[in-house]
């Protein structure tokens, strides 16, 4: 392989891939192109996926040990407060002794009402949360596929859209990681309508949005509650997963689009172990009658009227622009060749956003390959590109995820739906970060990592000269690997 | 036992009374001798500039060698006095107290039988105890171990070696068993890998560079990064600084003694503290040396006090690949070198002394000109701990121990 191949190889990596590890260059070959492309053809689901509950299962899952929490609580509290009751001393002798009672009462009922707070807590605490470990297992296997992955490029599309359509843990941790396997890894290589649909059609989306209890003024339960509509799905569909911000959708398209949306919830999961936390729609939230989005009127009268406006807003040449740009920004530069994002949103547009044709099309332009590699890594691929270059295919998700979240990209906890940034600016100031990150990884791996076997044989020898001679003047395995994974070239793709 | 003819003290009763079956685990060696004797090693990574370390002030060339950076005894700090030769550094005055008290011991102008001057193949010749680097997978401290098993001489429950640190130091490592111990801190990145990060992102990647830059000097003000920050208490986003690294030594080595100390725990350990390649700004006197010599001083106080009433039967090994330099580069540091220092520690010891057979510092008297010329083998210095401290017979120790180095006498009268 000459040297040029070797370099384009390792580009593809960085770049379109999660990062070299051992044997990936032979998978890309001499054609980095044809390879990520191939890739695309596997199956991206996951097998050992079969053995984690499904978003409705863990989100019930999650509410009965919730449930069993407050009932917990409130015995151990009305236990606590039975025992102050009979504590009490009941027959006050002469002035001065009641005297001093009266004073003390205050903070001795102060005191009585914490004990029962406390005694409430402890009995709550008693019972374990599970959601954290569902999200856990979530976690692992998603990081893992990561590791595993020859080159990365299907792996990183997903987790590319799982961004774009972002939910949080921080609100809804149960569902979270089942969410991206059942509406993300489920239709990331298929057409966007069909993504657009099961995401905004999940409970998860549903609940990180507020729709759950969205209700149209004229609707049955609107009437019955006085109360009304949520705009915040509506907005956020239109501004941050479809058309883009300030495409010209108005303030009324937003309200006609909530009402379209009102009824679109899911089953609550207390009054039904079988199908509790599973989408419904819900007739008697919905606002009745048609609507007019965009221009276009939606006569229909249960979810299909949501489904219409959905199908319309994937298919508007805005949604098209808006998605090419944000995947060229991700994959290719802060600020994408002009050209690529064009002839990406052309191929969303001939296609009906057949999302793996626009991805052919960007590793197929020779745009996406031009340039020095300047974008900076997120710290989420940085990480796993670090693992996957020793070799590791096994991690610690507790070790794994804090190591993110300290970095600043917590897994599916972006502090809100815009998802985490993707331009240097956001992360350029957590390098000193990464520095502590690199050199405690570095630490635990440099037993069995070694350092130059990693530049020749993961990287083929394509990294700067001065960061060999760094690495190859370092005090120690530790230090060589920790300056080897903040080398800018291994920063930047 | 060495102890039935005189009152018990209140470790014997404790021993006697409420902790029998710690004591069938002891090794055999405490019972036959009625000693119990520890090993701790400590490898310091990078290569110590033993002339920083302890200095030669009574050498005529020594100034001359090291200009204003030499440690001299009206320096600022001066120098601590060791003998009418040798001074040390001023940040170890824990060292200088042991070693005024006979519990010290140094060695200079030392080195392993390596003659090359990579710091991975330096460890792994100063680990392994082979001749050659990459010569085997396990380390001459667990095979000393062994030997001692194989003898008879330690009880095999209690026959354990312990390492120290997320990674167990090849020292320790092999056949015989090995718990580990991984400090709570996590250590930062040491200023000298920032430093080179610095340097490689200053010739590569500008933007980098400011950053980091940026985040070193906030560090060095003493600032937490990101003030209002939620995460700003995590201790694993403190500003890396010495403060940290003497907390990291002391626990790293305060832990290792109290398992050590045990009367059921390990009787040998290692473990590895890094950040001692000097290459910029070394700073004997005041500055990165003289900052990780006063976090290694406090490593000290923190067996001493953690040894507690075993401190008698201890001794402490300290190590590193090899020196450096003997002149200062053009950066003010030191690159790589040859001959060094080695620390001795321990209430077994006999110590107080500098053990060297000066080279001397003119130019024809420095190893290839440049670096301090060795003339202790150190393996003959840890032999004679194993043999003398430990119990490890000669003849092993020049087979299985230290492969080869038959011809390497095992030096006496280290252990008193």
């Amino acid at each position: 392989m000459s040297n040029s191949a070797k370099a384009e190889a390792v580009l593809a990596l960085h770049r379109f891939g999660m990062g070299p590890r051992p044997g990936s260059l032979a998978a890309v070959g001499t054609d980095p192109r044809g390879a990520l492309i191939a890739e695309l053809d596997r199956p991206l689901a996951l097998s050992a996926a079969a053995s984690l509950p499904t978003s409705a299962k863990a989100y019930r899952t999650v509410a009965d040990a919730n449930a069993r929490r407050a009932a917990r609580a409130k015995q151990a509290q009305q236990q606590a407060k039975k025992q102050q009751v009979a504590a009490v001393p009941t027959a006050p002798g002469d002035q001065a002794q009641a005297q001093a009672q009266t004073e003390g009462q205050a903070p001795a009922q102060g005191q009585a009402k914490d004990a029962a707070e406390m005694a409430a807590k402890q009995a709550a605490d008693a019972v374990p949360d599970p959601g954290r470990p569902i999200y856990l297992q979530e976690a692992k296997l998603r990081i893992e596929a990561a590791l595993a992955a020859d080159i990365g490029f299907a792996e990183r599309l997903v987790w590319f859209w799982s961004n774009h359509f972002c939910i949080s843990a921080y609100k809804i941790q149960s569902m979270s990681g089942a969410y991206e396997r059942e509406a993300i890894r489920a239709n990331a290589l298929g057409h966007f309508v069909d993504l657009l649909l099961a995401v905004e059609g999940h409970p998860a989306m549903l609940f990180y949005l507020d729709n759950l209890g969205s209700m149209g003024a004229n609707s049955i339960a609107g009437i019955n509650r006085s109360r009304g509509l949520n705009e915040n799905i509506a907005r956020e569909i239109m501004e941050l997963h479809t058309l883009g911000v300030r495409t010209g959708y108005t303030q009324d398209d937003v309200i006609s689009f909530a009402n379209v949306l009102t009824g679109w919830t899911l089953v609550p999961p207390g009054d039904n172990p079988e199908h509790g936390g599973e989408f419904t729609f819900n007739p008697r939230l919905h606002e009745p009658g048609g609507q007019t989005v965009l221009g276009k009127r939606y006569e229909q009268e249960d979810a299909e009227q949501g489904r219409a406006v959905l199908r319309d807003l994937a298919a508007h040449p805005a949604t098209a622009t808006h998605v090419a740009t944000k995947l060229a920004r991700h994959f290719v530069a802060d600020e994408p060749p002009p050209p690529l994002v064009e002839q990406m949103a052309k191929t969303f547009r001939d296609t009906e956003g057949d999302l793996k044709q626009v991805a052919i099309t960007m590793v197929s332009s020779d745009d996406a390959w031009r340039g020095s590699p300047s974008k900076l890594k997120r710290p989420s691929e940085w990480g796993v590109g670090m693992v996957r270059a020793t070799g590791i295919t096994v991690v610690d998700p507790t070790r794994f995820t804090a190591g993110q979240e300290l970095l600043g990209e917590g897994l599916w906890r972006p502090s809100a739906p815009k998802g985490y940034p993707d331009d240097e600016a956001s992360w350029i100031d957590g390098i000193g970060r990464r520095l502590d990150i690199a050199n405690n990884f570095a630490e635990r791996v440099a037993a069995t990592a070694d350092p130059q076997g990693i530049i020749e044989d993961v990287f083929a020898s394509q990294i700067a000269p001065e960061v060999k001679q760094a690495v190859g003047r370092a005090e120690s395995r530790q230090q060589a690997l920790a300056l080897l994974f903040m080398s800018a070239d291994f920063q930047r793709r | 036992m060495g102890f039935v003819n005189h009152l018990p003290t209140r470790r014997e009763l404790l021993v006697g009374s409420g902790a029998l079956f710690a004591w069938s685990q002891m090794p055999r060696i405490a019972r036959a001798e009625g000693r119990d004797p520890r090993l701790l090693v400590v490898v310091l990574r990078g290569a110590l500039d033993g002339l920083g370390a302890v200095a030669p002030v009574g050498d005529p060339d020594w100034v001359g060698l090291r200009g204003d950076r030499a440690l001299v005894l009206d320096g600022k700090p001066p120098a601590l006095p060791l003998d009418s030769f040798f001074a040390l550094n001023p940040a170890m005055p824990n060292l200088h107290r042991l070693y005024k008290t006979g519990k010290a011991a140094i060695v200079h102008a030392a080195a392993t039988p390596y003659r090359e001057r990579s710091h991975f193949d330096g460890q792994d010749v100063l680990e392994s105890g082979f001749t050659k680097p990459g010569a085997t997978a396990s380390g001459w401290l667990n095979r000393a171990l062994l030997a001692m098993e194989s003898g008879g001489r330690v009880d095999p429950r209690g026959s354990r070696a312990l390492g120290i640190g997320s990674v167990t130091p090849l020292v320790v490592r092999g056949s015989a068993p090995v718990m580990t111990w991984v400090p709570q801190k996590l250590l930062p990145a040491s200023e000298d890998t920032q430093n080179r990060l610095l340097d490689l992102y200053q010739h590569t990647d500008p933007k980098l560079a400011t950053v980091l830059q940026a985040r070193m000097k906030l560090a060095s003000l003493g600032g937490a990064p990101g003030t209002g920050d939620p995460m700003s208490d995590d201790p694993t986003l403190m500003p890396p600084g010495i403060a940290r690294v003497r907390a990291y030594f002391a626990e790293a080595a305060g832990t290792a003694a109290r398992y050590l100390a045990k009367p059921d725990g390990p009787r040998v350990g290692a473990m590895g503290f890094v950040g001692w390649d000097t290459h910029i700004a070394e700073g004997a006197a005041s500055g990165q040396l003289y900052n990780l010599l006063g976090a290694l001083d406090g490593a000290f106080a923190a067996i001493e006090s953690n040894m507690g009433e075993v401190w008698g039967e201890t001794v402490v090994a300290v190590v590193t690949e090899f020196g450096r330099t003997a002149r200062i580069n053009g950066t003010q540091g030191t690159d790589h070198g040859t001959g060094t220092v080695a620390f001795l520690i321990g209430g077994a010891l006999a110590g107080g002394r500098v053990i060297a057979d000066w080279p001397g510092l003119k130019p024809a008297q420095l190893f290839e000109d440049r670096d301090l010329k060795p003339t202790t083998d150190l393996r003959a210095v840890l032999k004679g701990l194993l043999r003398d401290h430990l119990r490890v017979e000669e003849k092993v120790l020049a087979d299985a121990v230290f492969p080869g180095s038959a011809d390497v006498k095992p030096m006496g009268g280290l252990v008193g």
